[in-house]
């Protein structure tokens, strides 16, 4: 394990921390599972094209994460349903063309070491998506309260929202090599739930958020190494171990309303 | 009665009103032309055909039943749904939105002082003003940095308002502000309404359901949910035939002399 992959799994994670902060505050933690699905057609296709999967899997997320926004733009209601629906296609297309070995990486990670085109490109996407989500931070918070109050302080509530969910198919993306991209979602969300149940304010949600996400990350990958086992289900694991941990620490909401 | 009311034209109820205004206030420009407004969701129209006309400074009551639209009317002024018609509101306007609840699940670790910090940061302000505007709605600073999901229905309002306030508006829109809040409560938030309204001179649209508070507070009232939406002062508007049509039963209501 060289200190390269642990500061790239880093900087995935903490763009995964702030992404994830605000799906859960938005109640999207559901949609990253299905969304990560969409990343399998776009594997296959890049390797039959002989080209990096990383790539494919970000071109199909986004062209995923557009459709979502599209959807919603059309029917409310639906949305949910839809997604099951076509990313679950999504899923089974990407079975098809991906063989056995590369779907499993692409799920749960692994493969090899990464090369150097890929490492840039993770490096500068989660740092660029980071420095967005901390820009845009009051009107991404404003947005989750309310869209229309959002309207009212002169945020452009579709745009914003094509952008959020672009970000968030980019992150589950650049997590494909070191956790994969269902364990990805995982990380995105984990992390953001686990502090959103003892944070007391949005500064605390953000930085535990983060914090936890790196934490879990690195510990992850030094136990892994330890126990010589792929890195990123021990990752979700000691995630979802922080998560059973935060439940002994009394809730915010019931502490503040006694 | 009946049918005298409902053979007078919306456009004369209307200028009959606006009228008034031009006699009482000189010069009293319109803030916001309504006309030909319809919304349809699917295959029903929720609003259809409104036109009206909103004097500068003026307090227009939006009353009805459920499902008449009143909501959907103010999101539509607000620009938040698609409609057919036009919605012309004076250059210049901002517009400052109470909504009646939020999409914010009551668990997200957000404080009511992360919210206001979050829209004063938009409009570009400074923080010096959030504790002033706390102290205007009558939030006391531990309120403040208390989770948004632990507020009573009247600290709430009184947050969404300080919120509307943070604008600098010149119009405020209040969707059921006393709904929610007990009796005492909803005097307070009346007042404070009040207070602001004349203070910063203000133009207030609000839906309410308490029709005293309608008569003794209002320049003009919108009636909707009857064969046909009905506008004018409240003593035109408050007659047993119009409550008639648009509840759809015998609602007893005085108009008090002023």
């Amino acid at each position: 394990m060289t200190t390269e992959v642990v500061l790239l799994s880093v900087a995935a994670a903490i763009a995964a921390g702030l992404i994830g902060s605000f799906a859960v505050m938005r109640g999207m933690s559901l949609a990253a599972d299905p969304l990560s699905h969409v990343a399998l057609p776009g594997i296959g296709v890049a390797l039959a094209l002989h080209r990096e999967p990383l790539f494919g899997a970000v071109a199909a997320l986004l062209l995923g994460a557009f459709l979502v926004w599209v959807l919603q733009g059309k029917a409310r209601a639906t949305t949910e349903a839809i997604i099951g629906v076509v990313f679950s296609a999504a899923l089974a297309i990407g079975s098809f063309s991906t063989s056995g070995e590369n779907l499993i990486d692409a799920l749960f990670g692994g493969g090899g070491t990464p090369s150097v085109a890929e490492t840039v490109f993770v490096l500068l996407a989660a740092l660029t998506i980071a420095a967005l989500v901390i820009r845009e931070r009051n009107r991404l918070l404003v947005m989750i309260v309310s869209s229309d109050l959002a309207r009212t302080a002169g945020v452009n509530v579709r745009r914003l929202d094509l952008v959020y969910l672009l970000m968030f198919a980019i992150t589950i993306g650049i997590g494909l090599r070191y956790l994969g991209v269902l364990l990805m979602g995982a990380l995105i969300i984990i992390p953001a739930v686990t502090a959103k149940g003892i944070a007391r304010n949005i500064g605390q949600m953000l930085s535990m958020t983060v914090a936890l996400a790196a934490l879990a990350t690195t510990i992850g990958t030094l136990i892994a190494s330890w126990l010589q086992q792929e890195t990123g289900p021990i990752i979700v694991l000691v995630a979802a171990g922080g998560f059973l941990l935060s439940l002994l620490v009394p809730r915010a909401n019931a502490a503040t309303r006694a | 009665m009946l049918s005298s009311m409902s053979e007078t034209s919306l456009a004369a109820v209307q200028s009959q009103g606006t009228k008034r205004l031009s006699d009482g206030v000189p010069e009293a420009t319109s803030i916001l032309e309504v006309d030909g407004l319809s919304v349809r969701f699917g295959q029903s129209d929720v609003l259809k055909n409104l036109a009206f006309t909103v004097a500068e400074r003026s307090v227009v009551a939006i009353i009805g039943p459920n499902g008449a639209g009143k909501t959907v009317l103010l999101r539509a002024l607000l620009g938040s749904i698609p409609l057919r018609g036009s919605v012309r509101w004076a250059p210049g306007t901002r517009i400052g939105y109470v909504p009646q609840k939020l999409d914010l699940e009551r668990d997200v670790p957000m404080t009511g002082r992360d919210l206001l910090r979050a829209r004063l940061a938009l409009a570009g302000d400074s923080d010096v003003k959030l504790d002033e505007t706390f102290a205007l709605v009558g939030i006391p600073s531990a309120t403040a940095d208390r989770l948004i999901g632990t507020y009573s229905g009247g600290q709430f309002q009184r947050l969404l308002i300080a919120f509307a306030l943070l604008g600098t508006p010149t119009v405020l829109m209040l969707d059921e502000p006393s709904a929610g809040v007990d009796e005492r409560g909803q005097e307070q938030v009346t007042a404070l309404i009040n207070r602001v309204r004349a203070e910063r001179r203000l133009t207030v649209l609000y839906i309410s359901h308490d029709l005293s508070v309608v008569s003794s507070y209002s320049d003009m009232v919108l009636c909707l949910g009857g064969r046909q939406p009905y506008y004018g002062r409240p003593e035109e508007i408050l007659t047993p035939e119009v409550l008639q049509d648009a509840f759809g039963m015998a609602v007893r209501f005085h108009v008090h002399d002023h």
